[in-house]
């Protein structure tokens, strides 16, 4: 092989770069880490089914947003029948009353923060 | 056809997986076995690849040059065109890596009315390779809010100017839109010349369908049809801490992504891709035009008895002293 102290050196370095979030997760100590998020309320049920809210509570709550701010509608008829008021911090925030043991726990662990608290209320945490 | 050939292959591969886990539940085999297996085939494969590279010879010194060379001191040399040490070297390959200046001299032939042959240059490949692999990086480095935890801060940094627009939920980002244009760009290139169709093999189009199903699976993802992301993220460290599980429900799309992406590393080491690796080792790119400095030999050259000046002149010193000659050591 010609070269092959570079050659070494670029593989190394390359490979080293590829692995780079085995050695991050070793590091941080949280390779198994989840974030156990923590249900607050008494009620039993969300504004809509379980499943749909793990994955997509993001469409309702701005579906929420545009249908209050844009066409002044402000109440949300639920999966289960029941009545809403669409809030982001009179309705989500009155049952998830944690939202750093909640909200923030999640989005922490994918990167995200919504930059909705710029603007609404976060009611005072009472776990 | 050879169009339909690529796509059908891409398609087969997508049937695959949505069979696989949408009815037969093999979860396990496509969340945790292959993408283990490709990672494994993708790091061997590329090792083997560059190292059958290093060991073939340069018998010539072929560093493509299009500048002066360095010569006289008073002849302005370019440095960069016609590198003679290791910084220019550096220099001119991290222009090529980071900025495809080679690309960037691509010129266009024409035959015009006349008739006649008309040369000029054209960018629109160089700033679609750009835009394609800039995004494309971008996107990879902004996995890694999958891979790791916590989240690392550049990560975050990326995805506020990714999604400086603040469009849509979830935030639109910009890299998602310039690396579909460059995908279809890259792709309709191909197809519209027929000079380009000409030349253009089912290696050019797998490689192109295959990273445009894995771009629009993970669009899909993230705006559409969503998946449990939670999940997949725990999938995904528990794999790189080396202790597999697979949670419950993350969503079909992601084992659609997430196998697509096991194909490309399969396919990476055993194709076209490798210009990856391909570049840093391209002798006309990485080479010092030293060739008036210092002599280059041909590794595979017999070892050969040479004669230098320095070694006839200490063989005659007296001969050419007393001729009056000059001499170089005096
Ligand atoms: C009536 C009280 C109530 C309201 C209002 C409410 N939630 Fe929930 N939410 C719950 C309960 C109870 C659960 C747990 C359901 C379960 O465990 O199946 C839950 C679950 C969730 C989950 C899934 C957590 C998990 O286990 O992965 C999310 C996300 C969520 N809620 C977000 C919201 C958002 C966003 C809003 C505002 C649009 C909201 N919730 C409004 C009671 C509520
Ligand atoms: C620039 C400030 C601002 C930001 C940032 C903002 N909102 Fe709002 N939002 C408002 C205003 C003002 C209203 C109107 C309140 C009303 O009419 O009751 C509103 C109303 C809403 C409503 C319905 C009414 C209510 O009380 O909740 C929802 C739901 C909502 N926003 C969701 C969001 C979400 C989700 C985000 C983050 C992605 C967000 N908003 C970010 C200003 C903001
Ligand atoms: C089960 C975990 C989980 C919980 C609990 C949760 N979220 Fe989320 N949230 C997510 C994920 C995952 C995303 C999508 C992130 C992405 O696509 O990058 C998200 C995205 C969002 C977004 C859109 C962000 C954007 O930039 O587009 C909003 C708004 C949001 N969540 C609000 C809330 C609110 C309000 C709560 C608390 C009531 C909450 N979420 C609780 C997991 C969660």
């Amino acid at each position: 092989m010609y070269d092959s102290g570079k050659i070494i050196i670029g593989l190394l370095l390359f490979f080293g770069l590829i692995a780079s979030p085995i050695w991050y997760n070793l590091a941080s100590g949280k390779g198994s880490y989840k974030p156990d998020i923590k249900i607050v309320t008494t009620e039993k049920q969300c504004v809509a089914p379980t499943p749909y809210m793990r994955t997509s509570h993001m469409d309702l709550v701005y579906s929420w947003r545009d249908l209050v701010v844009r066409e002044n509608h402000r109440s949300y008829n639920s999966f289960t029948g029941r009545q809403y008021d669409m809030s982001l911090t009179g309705t989500c925030l009155n049952c998830h009353s944690n939202k750093t043991e909640f909200c923030d726990k999640c989005h922490s662990f994918v990167g995200e923060a919504p930059f909705c608290w710029d603007c609404h209320v976060v009611p005072k945490e009472g776990n | 056809m050879k169009i339909i050939y690529s796509l059908i292959g891409v398609l087969a591969l997508i049937l695959i997986v949505a069979l696989g886990v949408g009815t037969a539940d093999l979860q396990y085999l496509f969340g945790v076995i292959i993408p283990v297996l490709a990672a494994l085939v993708f790091g061997v494969g590329i090792i083997y690849r560059v190292i059958k590279w290093a060991r073939s010879p340069v018998p010539f010194h072929i560093p493509t040059t299009c500048g002066q060379q360095k010569s006289l001191p008073w002849i302005k040399s370019a440095t960069l065109e016609n590198p003679q040490g290791r910084w220019g070297v550096i220099a001119r390959m991290a222009l090529e890596i980071f900025l495809f200046r080679s690309l960037f001299r691509n010129t266009r032939v024409e035959l015009r009315d006349g008739p006649r042959l008309a040369y000029g240059t054209t960018k629109y490949l160089w700033l679609g390779g750009l835009l394609f692999h800039w995004s494309f990086l971008i996107i990879l480095l902004r996995h890694f809010r999958f891979f790791v935890e916590p989240v690392p801060f550049f990560v975050l940094f990326i995805q506020r100017i990714d999604g400086f627009f603040q469009v849509g939920v979830p935030i639109l980002y910009v890299t998602d839109i310039f690396i579909l244009l460059a995908l279809s760009y890259l792709f309709f290139r191909r197809i519209v010349s027929p000079k380009i169709r000409y030349i253009s093999l089912i290696a050019d189009y797998f490689a192109l369908l295959l990273i445009s199903a894995i771009v629009i699976s993970g669009i899909l993802m993230r705006y559409f049809w969503k998946v449990d992301l939670i999940a997949a993220k725990e999938l995904v460290l528990s794999i790189f801490s080396f202790h597999p599980v697979v949670p419950e429900g993350i969503g079909l799309l992601f084992y659609i992504h997430l196998f697509l992406v096991s194909c490309l590393l399969v396919y990476f080491p055993m194709s076209k891709l490798m210009h990856m690796g391909g570049v840093f080792l391209s002798p006309t790119r990485n080479l010092s035009n030293g060739s008036r400095a210092r002599r280059h030999v041909n590794p595979w050259n017999p070892p050969v008895k040479v004669h230098t000046y320095e070694e006839w002149e200490d063989e005659f010193h007296d001969l050419i002293k007393g001729a009056g000659l000059p001499l170089d050591k005096e």
